[in-house]
């Protein structure tokens, strides 16, 4: 978490992402990089730098292989948990960064993609 | 396990947070802190995060815990030192740290404590204030 956390930084401050900027693409790793050790059991994080058009952002993508998301749009609801968290996490790093992707299926796992652009 | 230190200043702890906290870091300070409460008879917590770059729903949640545990044991809470970029995440992500009272630096949130002790003392001593 903490590696992940520190990964993410260190990516954006390379990048010149504003000190606003960066200190939202951490926390929203956070989250997502938290869930996916609590909900999903554990998995991967993945980092990736983009480049469009001259626009540069940030992709970070969470992988599990865990139970997976029953019903996405209540798990985005802000305040829905089925542990002991305030259920901020998904509802809440969706509105810190630009582009918000879920996939998942019961027994599968879940995936979550997430972009900030400068 | 490494563990945050506590510093005892006359009625009140001083808690300074340095580090990005993990977890269980981040739980072992919610517990500490209620010990040393409770055997220091602590009247007010000051916690300093102004070293710390975020505070995500996890570190809102021992925050808000800690002010709830030392309210029952009759103490206050001051979180301060917000780092601005930290204040703005915080309120997008939705959090909203129920109970805790926030300052902008260590001296005003000292002002806040001692200001709420005294007005107890004062309060205690019968009720003249009311007369205005
Ligand atoms: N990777 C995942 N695998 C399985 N379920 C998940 C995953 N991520 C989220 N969920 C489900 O979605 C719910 C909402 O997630 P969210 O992060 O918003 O809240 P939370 O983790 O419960 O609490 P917190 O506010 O502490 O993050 C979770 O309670 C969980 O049921
Ligand atoms: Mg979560």
């Amino acid at each position: 978490m903490v590696s992940v956390r520190q990964a993410v930084r260190a990516w954006a401050v390379e990048m010149k992402f504003s000190l606003v900027d960066q200190t939202k693409l951490v926390t929203a790793a956070s989250e997502l990089a938290r869930n996916t050790l609590i909900h999903g059991g554990g998995g991967s994080a993945r980092l990736e730098a983009l480049e469009d058009g001259g626009r540069q952002g940030i992709r970070l993508i969470f992988e599990d292989q865990g139970p997976g998301i029953e019903d996405v749009k209540l798990a985005l609801t802000d305040g829905y948990t089925t542990g002991h968290g305030l259920g901020l996490g998904l509802s809440g790093s969706r509105r810190l960064v630009n582009e918000f992707e879920i996939t998942t299926s019961p027994g599968e796992g879940t995936r979550v993609a997430v972009t900030k652009w400068k | 396990m490494d563990r945050i230190p506590i510093l005892k200043m006359g009625p009140f702890l001083l808690v300074t947070i340095q580090v990005d906290m993990h977890d269980r870091l981040a739980l072992s300070l919610q517990d500490d802190l209620a010990e040393r409460i409770a055997s220091t008879e602590a009247r007010g917590v000051l916690i300093d995060i102004s070293s710390l770059e975020i505070v995500d729903s996890f570190i809102g949640r021992v925050l808000a815990n800690i002010a709830a545990v030392s309210r029952v044991l009759d103490a206050q809470t001051v979180v301060v030192g917000m780092q601005p970029a930290v204040a703005i995440t915080l309120v997008e992500l939705g959090l909203s740290l129920p109970g805790v009272r926030t300052a902008l630096n260590v001296e005003r949130g000292m002002e806040l404590l001692r200001a709420a002790l005294e007005s107890e003392t004062l309060g205690s001593d019968g009720d003249a204030s009311t007369a205005f």
